[in-house]
């Protein structure tokens, strides 16, 4: 198998709407390999968007192209989308925002987390809930059994993303999107899920793609950073390299950090030329 | 009037810095009604609404027979033709003609029992929402206790004891039918009681009555007629079955429902004389299904595609 | 983590116990208010409106001598509040005075009548939760599409069509023209003496002792008037089946579901309908309540000897005893369908809150 997990080239994701067509992600092109990928941007600049486009979750309405969009070698605009679903949750899989909408709420964690398990593998009941509970136990959650039984509502935010975490990597996909896997979380433990999610990734030799509006925590997480603005990749930089970025778009971004020690005044503003998105 | 004035006039209607109030509400009601327009089945509501109060009006004109007195002799119980459109009942009387007039005392229903509901349920809804607390409690258990009772039974047992009769037939609907209207007005009253303004003209001196009657009751009255007018379908309904029990308009009131009672018992052989009302009223109470979905549509795009 | 976020899931589930029990008190509460609503409301229509209660209970023809004892057993000249507190005790007893008309008690009418109701009522409602929330769901999920539209006309007629001009109307189509059903009532006469009912339920008595005949004949007398209550069901069941679904549908788990590469069935009906069946069970419910009145119509249509038609009956006999007393039932049962189902939203949705 090449190193290459994933290469992306001119994706393109257009959205009818009464006024006309809008393009919501306008030729994006990168590749990932077994690495750490971040794309960053501000709302609406497409990330999101070209997140959902790999795993084929884009809405009905919105019409997807490529030249080229390969998930290990398989063209994924050509096959059918049968196909494409026996490689969601098996192959490629996906966390999203908030585990307080993002669970069901009427079923008990484990019997979603099952339900994903064996989706796609044959396995025997008891077979998929031992499973189950090693996974469980693998994103640091303590008392499996009893958590197995509960309800989304009836756990914590942090609790609620590992659940989903779990929930994702029981099949032991190869690409995994986090789409801002930790920003509805409370500050204290959004290290603590982001460090068992790093440390899952490492272990089994996955690619991420990390999707977030935080340049720092993309810039200490990731191996390389793709900034994107208004459905376009203005920058492709690693993530180390990332003070000496070129782009101004990158730069202003940057500029907005807070610093400690320093005089913030008066608060620096993100510059946006239309001339970027052109 | 030239291409050019009606764009200049859209611009002035559309402006997001009206001059003067007048500019704004009329703004304002140009997006609603553009909003409304778009939706092709609400403007056929529309249409049969103002088609019923255009027949009502003209009843004289477009009755060809009297509405009440009926040629006994030559014209009992005839099929359709050219001559009686709809054929004619068991008192020889025309059944179009009585449909026509028949649309008065349906307006009449649907009219009285929104006047006296509507400011009911909003006085209640309004006073517990401002006033809160005890008031707030008692209020709306009351309500809560007619909104849980079956409707069209209690409106019998109503009729039952007022005696047989239109006037008492809308009197027993509006009693059933003010509770919604008392849910949204204190929903309403409970989004803006603790704004800004409404602080503003408490600081003012302003007392509670005069906020609750100008300041308040202004802001639901949009959200009560969507709901009124989704109700006047129901209340037709309920009307048409209470002439259909005989507790209702009394002959020879050409009222829908009565018409239906009448017809019952030729039904199956001259069926056009049953036929006729119920297919009155189920045009009109479509008609003002469509308008309400649509008016919701229009004025409270919140709701959406419920 | 988070010995501490064990902890607090661990006191949920004790806590999910108090909150239901708290909200059975609350229920207690509003039952007992809205039942002494009913009775009050029952009470003005039947003491205070009419001028002399005595003659709107006995008609006027009856004997002086009747009359002066009534009066005494109702308790007319008594305070009003001692004679609501005797009205209420009555009721609470199931005493609600004897029907001119058939002169037995009205309770005891009106538990011979009811099955007739009950059952046709259930029928209805069965007919259109089958049907309705499958259209519902269907419309939903291929919103705009020729079914959503067909769903979408179907419920418009049923918000606004007559129900007895319709049942007319099927009984000249159905009955007259093409045979298919059975003539306005609840049995053939030939079985109304050879066919001794068990629970009151014909479907079921008669398929309990075997009578197929007899289960033939029933259902041919009970398929019009509960298609026709059940097209009423369906209209609403499939409309709120669909809003419900369409809340649903654009949620995130649902997105999730997806990312898991579920089924679009699995999704659809294993997760977005169990979580819609939550305020479908409400929706239900309501619907079926909501039958039983409408059984007033629609008996009297198809000469169904229910409560419906017992109370038509007494009206058009001034039989105000009877005409109270099925009011006070129908509500009964439809305040308590109303709270049942309150309740029984609360125990199915697992999120049900604290307090």
């Amino acid at each position: 198998m090449s190193d290459t997990l994933l290469e992306v080239d001119d994706l393109r994701v257009t959205f009818p709407t009464r006024t006309g067509l809008v393009q919501a992600v306008r030729g994006v092109s990168f590749s990932l390999g077994r690495e750490r990928l971040g794309i960053v941007g501000e709302s609406g600049s497409g990330k999101s968007q070209t997140g959902r486009a790999i795993m084929g979750l884009t809405p009905p309405q919105a019409e997807v192209s490529a030249k080229k969009l390969a998930f290990g070698g398989i063209e994924l605009l050509s096959i059918s989308s049968r196909q494409r679903r026996s490689l969601r949750g098996n192959r490629i899989a996906m966390i999203l925002q908030d585990p307080k909408y993002s669970l069901d709420p009427v079923m008990t964690i484990g019997r979603q987390i099952v339900e994903t398990l064996r989706t796609h593998e044959k396995v025997s009941k008891a077979d998929a809930r031992e499973r189950a509970l090693a996974m469980l136990q693998a994103v640091q959650i303590r008392d499996p059994a009893r958590v197995f039984d509960l309800y989304p509502h009836e756990v914590s935010g942090g609790m609620g993303q590992r659940a989903m975490i779990a929930m994702m990597l029981i099949t032991g996909p190869e690409l995994m999107i986090a789409d801002e896997p930790t920003s509805a979380l409370d500050v204290t433990v959004q290290l603590d899920v982001l460090k068992i999610l790093d440390k899952l990734v490492a272990e089994r030799g996955m690619g991420l793609i990390f999707i977030s509006h935080d340049l720092r925590l993309v810039s200490s997480f990731c191996d390389r950073v793709v900034v994107m603005y208004a459905g376009k990749v203005v920058e492709q930089i690693k993530a180390s390299e990332l003070r000496d970025a070129q782009h101004p778009y990158t730069r202003g971004l940057l500029n907005c950090m807070p610093r400690i020690g320093f005089e913030r005044h008066p608060l620096p503003v993100l510059d946006r030329k239309p001339e970027w998105a052109a | 009037m030239s291409a050019e004035a009606i764009q200049s006039r859209r611009e002035w209607l559309l402006s997001d810095r009206p001059a003067s109030r007048v500019q704004a509400r009329l703004g304002r009601a140009y997006v609603a009604w553009r909003r409304f327009s778009a939706n092709r089945l609400a403007l056929v509501g529309l249409l049969i609404i103002l088609a019923l109060m255009v027949v009502a009006a003209l009843a004289g004109v477009l009755a060809p027979y009297s509405a009440t007195v009926g040629d006994l002799k030559n014209a009992r119980l005839l099929a359709p033709s050219a001559e009686h459109w709809f054929g004619t009942d068991d008192l020889g009387r025309d059944i179009y003609s009585r449909i026509v007039y028949g649309s008065r005392w349906t307006l009449y229903v649907v009219i009285l029992v929104a006047i006296i509901a509507a400011p009911i349920g909003l006085l209640v809804g309004t006073v517990a929402g401002y006033a809160g607390g005890w008031t707030d409690t008692i209020l709306m258990r009351i309500t809560d206790i007619f909104l849980a009772f079956p409707k069209l039974v209690l409106a019998l047992a109503f009729v039952a004891a007022l005696g047989p009769g239109i006037e008492n037939a809308v009197l027993a609907i509006a009693i059933t039918s003010w509770p919604p209207y008392a849910r949204i007005a204190r929903a309403e009253t409970l989004t803006v009681r603790n704004s800004d303004y409404i602080k503003a003209v408490q600081l003012m001196g302003a007392s509670s009555f005069r906020i609750v009657l100008r300041h308040i009751m202004p802001l639901c009255i949009s959200s009560l007629i969507i709901r009124v007018t989704l109700d006047m379908a129901g209340i037709i309904l309920t009307a048409a079955g209470l002439g259909f029990l005989g507790l209702g308009a009394q002959p020879p009131l050409p009222e829908w429902g009565a018409m239906i009672a009448s017809g019952r018992r030729f039904i199956l052989d001259q069926w056009w004389v049953a036929a006729a009302p119920g297919a009155a009223i189920l045009i009109v109470s479509l008609g003002f299904n469509l308008l309400g979905d649509g008016l919701r549509d229009a004025l409270d795009p919140r709701s959406g595609d419920q | 983590m988070s010995i501490a976020e064990n902890q607090v899931a661990a006191g949920r589930g004790s806590a999910r116990a108090v909150a239901i029990l708290s909200s059975l008190g609350r229920f207690l509460v509003i039952a007992v208010t809205t039942y002494l609503g009913l009775l009050a409301v029952t009470f003005f229509i039947g003491r205070v409106i009419p001028i002399d209660p005595v003659l709107a209970v006995l008609g006027d023809r009856a004997p002086t001598a009747v009359v002066e004892r009534t009066r005494r057993e109702m308790g007319l000249d008594l305070p009003w509040i001692e004679q609501f507190y005797l009205y209420v005790k009555a009721a609470l007893r199931g005493d609600f005075g004897t029907s001119v008309l058939t002169t037995n008690p009205v309770m005891s009418d009106i538990r011979r009548v009811f099955p007739a109701t009950i059952e046709l009522a259930t029928l209805g409602t069965l007919i259109g939760a089958v049907i309705g929330v499958p259209l519902g769901v269907l419309a939903a999920v291929r919103r705009g599409s020729l079914i959503d539209q067909i769903a979408r006309i179907i419920g418009l007629i049923g918000y606004s069509v007559p129900i007895f001009w319709l049942g007319l109307l099927g009984l000249v189509l159905f009955y007259a023209k093409l045979q298919w059903v059975a003539f306005p009532a609840r049995l053939d006469v030939v079985y109304e003496y050879t066919f001794t009912p068990i629970t009151g339920f014909y479907l079921l008595d008669s398929a309990m002792q075997g009578q197929w005949d007899v289960f033939y004949d029933a259902y041919r007398h009970i398929i019009l008037p509960a298609a026709l209550l059940g097209y009423f069901a369906l209209a609403y069941i499939s409309r709120m089946t669909r809003s419900f679904m369409l809340n649903e549908l654009a949620q995130e788990y649902i997105v999730a579901a997806r990312a898991k590469g579920l089924s679009e069935t699995r999704i659809i009906w294993g997760h977005a309908l169990r979580n819609a069946a939550v305020p479908m069970v409400t929706v239900i419910a309501l619907s079926y309540a909501s039958l039983l009145e409408g059984s007033v119509l629609t008996e009297t249509v198809f000469s169904w000897p229910g409560i419906g038609l017992y109370i038509t009956n007494s009206l058009t006999n001034a039989d105000m005893n009877a005409v109270l007393g099925g009011t006070i039932i129908i509500g009964s049962v439809f305040i308590a369908i109303n709270l049942l189902s309150d309740l029984l939203y609360r125990l199915l949705d697992p999120r049900t809150k604290v307090g």
